[in-house]
């Protein structure tokens, strides 16, 4: 048995990895970081091992380049011609959930992982620890402690902010 | 509560999916591009390496199927994209509606082997409207004896309608087989003015 064609591989974890990369890159960033997963990804396919778990490849892949990235954002400084965002009154434009967007930016990167690996992906906490590094125990932590400060930032914003 | 950040949309997955079959492209990782038209004679794959292009296939071969041979006999590096095989579905648009009688298209021949390969060359030289028999072309092909092996080579032909193996008839005037069909080599054959033989 061989690897299926790349594309059936694209096809059926593109929109997985894309929700991974907007959670921990911010929904600006993800399109790069998607782009950049995927190529890398074709590059090294043909000596994938036929029956590996491809998820997980897809997301080490994906936290590798989220890292990158990470790291030259932090580095760059952002000229824009765009002036800093008001909050809307009339709901949330272009259909982002912008809350969301920045209750997870706030998460520290270790949280935003680990929530986005194991409860957007699935992956077991073992599979989890062996991207971001450390022990299982230290990520099952790590996603628990981010989704309660999700609960806290996002669910109930009134209740925060009074 | 995560569900606000999907079903990511599809235009979205569709401008990403461009955009990583032109990066793969230009970085020569794009090893085999492929496309469906659609033809009188039903949805046709079209596949192409840089060299030319690779498969020509019909819906009943299975077109799944016929990807993930590929993956395995060529490479996995496999994205549809329609950019490379736009000249393909021009000309066999061309073809379909008269205005084309040959193929002038780089084509990519590593599917054929052998003998088989010595057979397609020889399919090259019908000319449109023409037909030729199973034994003369085994003839030309020279190996008169080896009928049944230019039947197999026409069977297997990775790139029919391009190489036009729909041209080769028996020897009694009826029609044989064809990988597309028999309905379907009776219209190609109508199409370039060729009487069907009644069987």
């Amino acid at each position: 048995m061989g690897l299926e064609p790349f594309e059936t591989v694209v096809a059926r974890y593109g929109p997985m990895v894309l929700r991974v990369c907007r959670a921990v890159v911010g929904p600006h960033a993800a399109d790069d970081a998607w782009s950049e997963t995927f190529l890398s990804a074709l590059r090294a396919y043909p000596n994938l091992r036929p029956g590996s778990d491809v998820a997980a490849w897809l997301v080490t892949i994906a936290h590798r380049k989220a890292i990158d990235q990470l790291r030259g954002a932090a580095r760059r400084p952002v000229p824009t011609d765009v002036v800093p965002e008001r909050p809307s009154t009339t709901g949330q434009p272009g259909g982002w959930e912008a809350d969301l967007w920045a209750a997870l930016a706030d998460l520290p990167l270790k949280q935003r992982e680990c929530v986005a690996y194991h409860h957007l992906v699935g992956l077991p906490y073992a599979q989890v620890a062996e991207i971001v590094g450390g022990t299982p125990d230290a990520a099952r932590r790590a996603a628990a402690d981010g989704i309660a400060a999700l609960r806290r930032s996002y669910l109930t914003p009134e209740e925060v902010k009074s | 509560m995560l569900a606000g950040l999907g079903p990511a949309d599809g235009d979205t997955l569709r401008r990403l999916h461009e955009r990583l079959a032109a990066d793969a492209s230009r970085e020569h990782l794009l090893e085999v591009a492929y496309r469906t038209v659609d033809s009188p004679v039903g949805p046709l794959l079209l596949a192409a390496t840089e060299r030319g292009l690779l498969r020509v296939a019909f819906e009943r071969e299975g077109h799944d199927l016929v990807l993930d041979r590929i993956a395995r006999q060529v490479s996995p590096r496999i994205l549809h994209d329609g950019h490379r095989l736009d000249a393909v579905a021009r000309e066999l648009d061309e073809y379909f509606a008269g205005r084309r009688r040959a193929f002038d298209l780089p084509l990519d021949l590593q599917l054929a082997h052998g003998f088989r390969r010595a057979v397609l060359d020889h399919l090259n030289e019908i000319a449109y409207g023409h037909t030729a028999s199973y034994a003369a072309v085994a003839a030309a092909a020279g190996s008169p004896r080896a009928v049944r092996a230019v039947g197999s080579a026409c069977a297997r032909n990775p790139l029919p309608l391009v190489v036009p193996c729909h041209r080769v008839v028996k020897s009694d005037g009826s029609l044989g087989q064809y990988g597309g069909g028999p309905a379907a080599k009776s219209l190609l054959l109508a199409l370039e003015g060729v009487t069907p033989p009644s069987p």
